[in-house]
């Protein structure tokens, strides 16, 4: 075994430097050739690195969010040395010659190839010292993934580093795996066992963590401000304190919405999808920004200019195990109905699995956020920064509503918006909200017309 | 007249279609070496990929989607047929038999060019947007005033398209009946600009008012591409003039490997194509008409592993060139100039001493 660096590249024409994004491997893992080991952030694009070697991985030269020079280390690698590999060909390789012949039948082969031919079968032979190295490392690798639980390499990493056996983790993800949220739950939960027999109160979840209960915790806890925590207070306090903030309500009976949704789920076609009163008033105010686009602007305080955006990047806020992050949905203006249920069902998963790129967290324009869920009629949000619009859709409840002069059952909602009051006023925001309110109302000519 | 219709042989679940003009001549053997081309193109690309994010190459322009586009056309030419390709036609560059680690040789940066073109009848890849479009012009105009049987075909994208050195090789190939068929690979975005916003019609639209005739093929069918690039070769060798065919297809990747196409287009879309696969659509006919098993489908992607392998260790032991051999091949014939150069580089002692 040796030791091999592998020296961040410039992966993209003159870069210097990049930003650890995610790492996919832990010190101590088996990686093959070509295993993705790292997502780094550059000036230009989020890309992940593969691994140039096969061997187990002894250092990461930096943590997430670090910044690293193009050409320092990135990871240290041991690896089985190419000399001591046994010189046994790989299964893959004996099938080649005979594939090779059948070239003899093709159409259209330039006249080069029966002299390149040899050529690339003598080149053939020489595969196999190189691809033994990788087979010596397999079996050992095998090992190890039938011993431990499964998992992702984040998990791994994240359980590690808070000491958390995977052994003794019971997994919820896809086919038993252990997910992150698995992991927090068990580092509550040991927590919870220590005072069970005190106590029979439960935990409760705050900025992506379970609190002890209140007779056992601490008499004050403190938390670091990092991670979500960091980048909610920020956004909040830079928005709170530089737009000015008003609000508009609207109460609508949405029963034909209700209808219509019961109908659609109905349909053989539509039946994967999750349609929610959600993907109707996303489609409507995308639907009303392309009527009044003033509503999908920003006030560029450094210019001195606002910008009106003629396309929507509709951020969906989402409440994660990690506490709460708004991605976006890019040129949510060009979805229909189906469109726009597959983008947000895939943002909501992605957000919940932690596996949100982060090119979705940049470049909102309008957002929404359904805090219908959590059984309340409405909220005042605060627009995330750089937007001018913010929709809160409250839950939907049957309550008594007036038609012609009588008092019916009816499904209602209650939408609010928050708008930067510094570029919109209130006339344009109420045209907005009464635009989503309409289409709620009597959403089946307009999603026809569209 | 302008065809209004996709062309199409090859739905995306594998099923024939009928078509009133055009109709597969290929055999279940044919089929499947066209399938072994794609599986080991895409194969190979995606090592090129890797081994530029692992700092082997400067930089790598992936085919991935548009492998149907490009051995189809790529099968369709005959050995003295000439082909002009931009950076993106490594389908078409493995159809001449032109050598993978040579592919990359221009990638690395240790070669301007990376083969002979007069070997493999292939020119080197041209990088400044539908220059080769003209190059390929020029060409066949020499093939017709030599009286030789040979097609010339050249590869662009949607792009291109709209680069003035393409449009005006469309009024040389037209005015002079030039024996060229030209590749538009409409792989929808040209770089992070939709295709539909550079081309109010489409773009095979445009051969129209140019005077020759254009056809939009489903670029992910390689049946379709084949038996169309054929014909329109064959028409070109029997003096019947240039054609242009739009092969409508996807960049399933980046541009290339400095973009990040998540910052421009939606995943639905990507989705969307994903299921419009050319590779996969192959091996449903094949498993389903000509009742191909497993072992033969496993066999030809142990061959593509064995080819990935192999592109490695021949990029690995590439080594830079001698700073002093860019001056070797500026002029073909010794320039008073370029050697003023040479002798003051090779005073200042930055390269090997090397005459």
């Amino acid at each position: 075994m040796s030791a091999r660096d592998f020296l961040l590249p410039d992966v993209g024409e003159g870069l210097v430097e990049a930003e650890i994004v995610e790492w996919k491997v832990a010190v101590g893992e088996v990686v093959v050739l070509n295993q993705a080991l790292v997502d780094i952030e550059t000036a230009k694009a989020v890309v992940e690195l593969p691994s140039p070697f096969a061997g187990v991985v002894t250092t990461l030269h930096a943590g997430v969010g670090d910044t690293i020079e193009v050409g320092k280390p990135l990871i240290t690698f041991e690896v089985v040395d190419e000399a001591n590999a046994p010189v046994e060909s790989a299964p893959a390789v004996a099938s080649a010659p005979g594939a090779l012949e059948r070239t003899a039948v093709l159409v259209g082969y330039g006249v080069a190839n029966e002299d390149s031919a040899p050529t690339r079968r003598h080149r053939r032979q020489n595969v196999a010292s190189t691809s033994t190295s990788t087979s010596a490392i397999a079996p050992e690798e095998e090992t190890v993934v039938a011993l431990a639980p499964r998992s992702t390499p984040p998990v791994r990493w994240y359980a590690k580093q808070h000491g958390v056996d995977l052994a003794t983790v019971r997994g919820t993800g896809r086919e038993g795996t252990i997910t992150r949220a698995d992991v927090d739950a068990a580092r509550g939960g040991s927590k919870v066992t220590a005072v069970a027999s005190a106590t029979s109160g439960g935990t409760s979840r705050f900025i992506g963590r379970d609190l002890a209960p209140w007779e056992s915790g601490q008499a004050e806890e403190r938390i670091p401000v990092k991670g979500v925590l960091k980048s909610m207070s920020e956004a909040m306090t830079q928005s709170a304190f530089s737009a000015p903030h008003a609000v508009v309500w609207l109460r609508v009976d949405a029963t034909r919405t209700v209808d219509l949704l019961a109908s659609l789920r109905q349909r053989p076609a539509l039946s994967g999808l999750r349609l929610s009163p959600l993907t109707i008033v996303a489609l409507a105010l995308c639907d009303a920004a392309r009527r009044f686009p003033g509503i999908n602007s920003s006030f560029d305080t450094a210019a001195n200019e606002v910008i009106v955006r003629r396309r929507v990047n509709l951020g969906i806020a989402a409440n994660t195990p990690r506490g709460l992050i708004v991605p976006n949905i890019k040129a949510a203006d060009q979805l229909d109905l189906v469109g726009m249920a597959g983008a947000i069902n895939a943002l909501v998963d992605r957000a919940r699995e932690n596996t949100t790129p982060p090119a979705e967290m940049v470049g909102t324009t309008l957002t929404i956020t359904n805090v219908g869920p959590f059984g309340v009629d409405g909220a005042m949000p605060i627009l995330p920064p750089g937007t001018g619009a913010i929709m809160a859709v409250g839950q939907l409840a049957k309550a008594p509503w007036v038609v012609d002069d009588a008092v019916v059952v009816r499904h209602v909602v209650e939408l609010s918006m928050s708008f930067d009051h510094r570029q919109i006023d209130g006339a344009l925001a109420s045209q907005v909200i009464a635009h989503v309110g309409e289409f709620l109302r009597d959403p089946a000519p307009v999603l026809i017309a569209g | 007249m302008i065809g209004e219709e996709l062309i199409q042989l090859l739905t995306p679940e594998g099923q024939r279609v009928h078509h009133p003009e055009y109709e597969s001549s290929l055999s279940g053997e044919e089929i499947f070496s066209f399938y072994r081309d794609m599986v080991i193109i895409r194969r190979l690309c995606n090592e090129a990929t890797s081994l530029q994010r692992q700092g082997q190459l400067a930089l790598w322009a992936p085919l991935q989607g548009q492998e149907a586009a490009q051995i189809g056309a790529g099968r369709a030419l005959e050995p003295n047929d000439f082909t002009f390709p931009s950076y993106r036609e490594h389908g078409i560059a493995w159809t001449r038999g032109v050598p993978p680690a040579d592919m990359l040789r221009i990638f690395r940066a240790t070669t301007n060019g990376g083969w002979d073109p007069q070997r493999y009848r292939h020119s080197v890849p041209t990088v400044v947007l539908g220059n080769q479009a003209l190059h390929a012009v020029g060409y066949a105009m020499g093939v017709q005033r030599d009286g030789a049987e040979e097609a010339v075909m050249t590869f662009f994208g949607d792009g291109a398209s709209s680069q003035g050195d393409v449009l005006e090789s469309f009024v040389w190939a037209a005015s002079f009946n030039a024996p060229v068929v030209f590749i538009l690979q409409n792989n929808q975005w040209a770089i992070s600009e939709p295709s539909t916003l550079q081309a109010k019609i489409p773009l095979y639209h445009r051969a129209h008012g140019f005077g020759f005739p254009g056809f939009r093929v489903d670029g992910n069918d390689v049946l379709a591409m084949y038996e169309v690039t054929r014909r329109a070769l064959e028409n070109a060798r029997a003096g019947g003039g240039p054609t242009l065919i739009e092969a409508y297809t996807y960049r399933m990747g980046a541009h290339t490997t400095s973009d990040d196409p998540t910052r421009y287009r939606i995943d639905a879309e990507v989705e969307m194509w994903k299921h419009r696969d050319p590779v996969e659509r192959t091996k449903a006919l094949l498993a389903r008409e000509f009742k191909v098993k497993r072992p033969a489908f496993d066999e030809v992607a142990a061959e593509a592993e064995t080819l990935a392998l192999q592109l490695r260790d021949d990029v690995l032991a590439m080594d830079a060139p001698d700073p002093i051999t860019m001056f070797d091949h500026a002029y073909a014939e010794s320039h008073p100039l370029v050697e003023e150069g040479r002798r003051e580089m090779m005073e200042l002692g930055v390269s090997g001493a090397r005459s």
